[in-house]
Formats: C-alpha cells, structure tokens, sequence
C-alpha cells in the first residue's frame, strides 16, 4: 500500500470527526419533554372535568391526526362540532377550544416539538394565546 | 420455475380486483361509523342553496357609512393594512361606479351616482372562475355557495388572481404579522379568535363563514343599517329576493358569465 501512514492518519481523523457528536453526547440525558398542564383555566375546573376532548394517551399519540380531520371538517365541509367518546360536544377550533384550555403554548406544544424537532406551521397563521402558568 | 407473461398478468389482474375491494370495503365502513359518530353540524348555523347579497346605494349616504362597514370586516378577520395601494390587502373595499361598472356607465351615471361610493367584495358567484384556475383546490365553492378559501392548501401561484374579473382577491406580497417602518403592526386590531394570514397566500372575503356557522350575518350585513342585506337567492320569499323582485338591480359584468351574487341596488325607490 502506497503512502500507508498518510492514509491510516486520515482515516483516523475521519472516524473521529464522524463519530464526534456520539461520543460528545455520551452520558449526558437530555431533560424529557415535560408539558405542564396547571394554566390557570384548566386549575379553575373542578377535578373530575380537567379532561381534554379525548383521554390523555389518544391525544398524546393521535392529536396531530385529530387535529387534521378537525381543520378538514371545519374549512371543507363546515362540520364544527365534535362529539368526544363520552358523548360531549365540542366546537372544532385550535385557537379557541384547544389554547382555550392550553393557554401555554410554550411550555404545553413547544416543549415537546422542540424536543422531536418537528415545527408545525399552526402558528403561521393561528394567534398563539397569551402565555400563561400558573 | 418462472411463470410467463400470461400468468403473471392474470395473478396480477386477480389481485388488484381483491386488493380494491378490500381496502373500498374496510375503507367505507370505517369512514361510515366514525363520521356519522363523530362530527356534526353546528345546528345554529345558518343555511341556505346559494348565498347572494343586495347592496343598497340609497342607504350608503357618507363617508362614515363606508368607513364603518369596511372596518366592520377587516377588524375581525384580522387583515393587514400596509399601507400602500402597491401591497393592498383587502376584503371590502369602495369604488366608483365606472370602475364597478364598466360599459354601463351612460345608463344611470347620474351625477349623484357619479359620487357615490360603491361597496364592493368578492361576488361568491356561481360559476367562479377562480375556482376553476386553482391547482390545489384552495378556493373552493361550498354547497351554499360561499366561494372559500383554504388558507392551509394555498400555494400562492395567483391564478386566481389573474383569473378573477373582479379584483376581488390580494396577494400578501410582506408578512401581515409584520410591523411598518415605524414599528406599528400592520394588523390594527388583532382578533385572537380569527387566524391571521402568512406571507405568500391569497386572500379575500369569505362571506363570514366562521359568523354563518355560528348562526350570525355577516358582520358588513351587521354594520351596514340595511345597506348590505344577505339572504338565500334560491328562495323565493327571502329578503333578498323580494329586493330584487321589487327594485331595479345590476350586478358586475354579468356578460362574462360568472352569474355574480351580489346585486346593486342603484336608483333609490323613486326610480325603481
Ligand atoms: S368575485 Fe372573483 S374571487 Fe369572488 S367568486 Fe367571483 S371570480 Fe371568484
Ligand atoms: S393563489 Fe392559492 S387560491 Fe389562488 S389559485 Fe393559487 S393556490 Fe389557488
């Protein structure tokens, strides 16, 4: 093999540069995502009525697509209003059903698409509340 | 072992049949149960077969009266004003009757017509030509005959511009969420319970769906004092249609075949 020592120098940095970031990162945790639902609208329900429109693993796992067929519905069709699984009715509308409650975007959606790295463009156009914690 | 052409293609042809009827069948029952459990109508909501408006020039006596219903629109649906004729963004705006009328203008140019100043909004007409120019189907007429904009599928290519005779649509050319040079947002007043637009999308009246649906006129008709009347063209006893029965009405370009919706009341009673 020609200029040997050259080429195993060079292959040495690469693998080093390559594999920089894995062996930068190793050990350190990033902090979970950690969605805080105590703004004060939601605080002010009585407990057994702090529920969303459906039970917490369907919104955690399904929201995006609920969200989806909502705007479908709505802007399509002019359907608007949702009946939950337990029968009760709700007006289809991100800013003013969903931030109704959620009336911390910051600290309730961006925590954990900040964290996947996905931005949905919902804030483009719809008015983000006024950011409030309890 | 291979197969030949002709078995292949009968495999082939067997299992698509199978393959479609599968997934029509699975398809249509799942869609059947969940929209028919899910969503509904809002029952307030305000219905008709095709939307139409009288416009009253009689009852459009100053300056204010414009004023009034023009903000009545822009305030609520949170539209950009930039300031300059050249990035316009408008929903309602006035005009003079040549503009509004152009090839009518010997008939009734009256001088008091002359200076009056002429609402005028996307027509919701029946056969809209921007609808059928749009590639993504982002405006869209629905059953009642509102002619709609889908702001989330908008690409901004502008066909619909082009296409629409009527100037009824605007382009936002800057970022309606921005501020002007000195520092004042464009949107005087934000309504958090309506969207804002983004850069790059087309813009314009939507007949007030989001009041429509909430069992509310349009908020023009609202603000108007009975200059703007909304009702159900396809009915014969709405308001609307007694208007037209009684008075003598025009539309815009009606000989370019788009069937407009609004009509123009514009001689006053006398000269019905
Ligand atoms: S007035 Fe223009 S934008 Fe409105 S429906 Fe007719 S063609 Fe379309
Ligand atoms: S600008 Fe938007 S609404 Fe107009 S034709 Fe293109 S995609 Fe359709």
């Amino acid at each position: 093999m020609y200029n040997a020592g050259k080429i195993l120098i060079g292959l040495a940095i690469f693998f080093g540069l390559a594999t920089f970031p894995f062996f930068y990162n190793m050990g350190k945790a990033v902090a979970k995502p950690d969605p805080k639902l105590d703004t004060p609208e939601i605080m002010k329900l009585a407990k057994q009525d702090r529920k969303c429109v459906e039970p917490k693993e369907f919104m955690r796992a399904e929201h995006m697509q609920l969200l989806n067929n909502w705007r479908d519905s709505v802007v399509r069709d002019n359907v608007r209003v949702y009946v939950n699984s337990e029968g009760k009715k709700f007006d289809m509308s991100l800013q003013n059903t969903c931030m109704r409650c959620h009336s911390n975007k910051k600290k309730f959606c961006d925590e954990c698409h900040n964290y996947m790295a996905v931005k949905p463009y919902c804030w483009d156009c719809h008015i983000a509340p006024k950011e409030k914690e309890s | 072992m291979s197969i030949n052409r002709r078995q292949f293609l009968k495999i082939a042809g067997i299992s698509t049949i199978l393959g479609i009827g599968g997934t029509a069948v699975v398809n249509g029952l799942r869609k059947g149960d969940l929209e028919a459990s899910q969503m509904e109508p809002n029952p307030e909501g305000l219905t008709a077969k095709r939307w139409g408006f009288v416009v009253d020039m009689s009852k459009f006596k100053s300056e204010a009266d414009v004023k009034r219903v023009i903000a009545s629109c822009h305030d609520i649906h949170n539209v950009p004003d930039f300031g300059n004729p050249k990035d316009e963004v408008k929903w309602i705006w006035k005009d003079d009757y040549e503009h509004v009328f152009p090839g009518q203008e010997n008939e009734y140019a009256t001088e008091e017509m002359k200076g009056k100043p002429f609402m005028v909004f996307c027509n919701h007409c029946a056969y809209p030509a921007c609808v059928r120019v749009c590639p993504t189907k982002a405006t869209f007429k629905r059953k009642d005959g509102i002619v709609m904009m889908d702001m989330h599928r908008c690409i901004g290519c502008r066909f619909c511009m082009a296409a629409c005779p009527f100037g009824a649509r605007s382009f936002n050319f800057r970022d309606p969420r921005g501020t002007d040079a000195n520092g004042q947002p464009f949107i005087k007043h934000l309504d958090p319970e309506f969207p804002t637009r983004t850069k790059g999308v087309v813009e314009k009246c939507t007949g007030c769906y989001e009041r429509l649906a909430k069992g509310k006129m349009p908020a023009c008709v609202e603000a108007s004092n009975g200059g703007i009347v909304f009702g159900d063209l396809e009915d014969p006893n709405s308001e609307v249609r007694k208007l037209i029965g009684k008075n003598y009405t025009i539309r815009r370009r009606p000989e370019l075949g788009t069937q407009p919706s609004i009509y123009y009341i514009i001689g006053g009673n006398e000269n019905a």
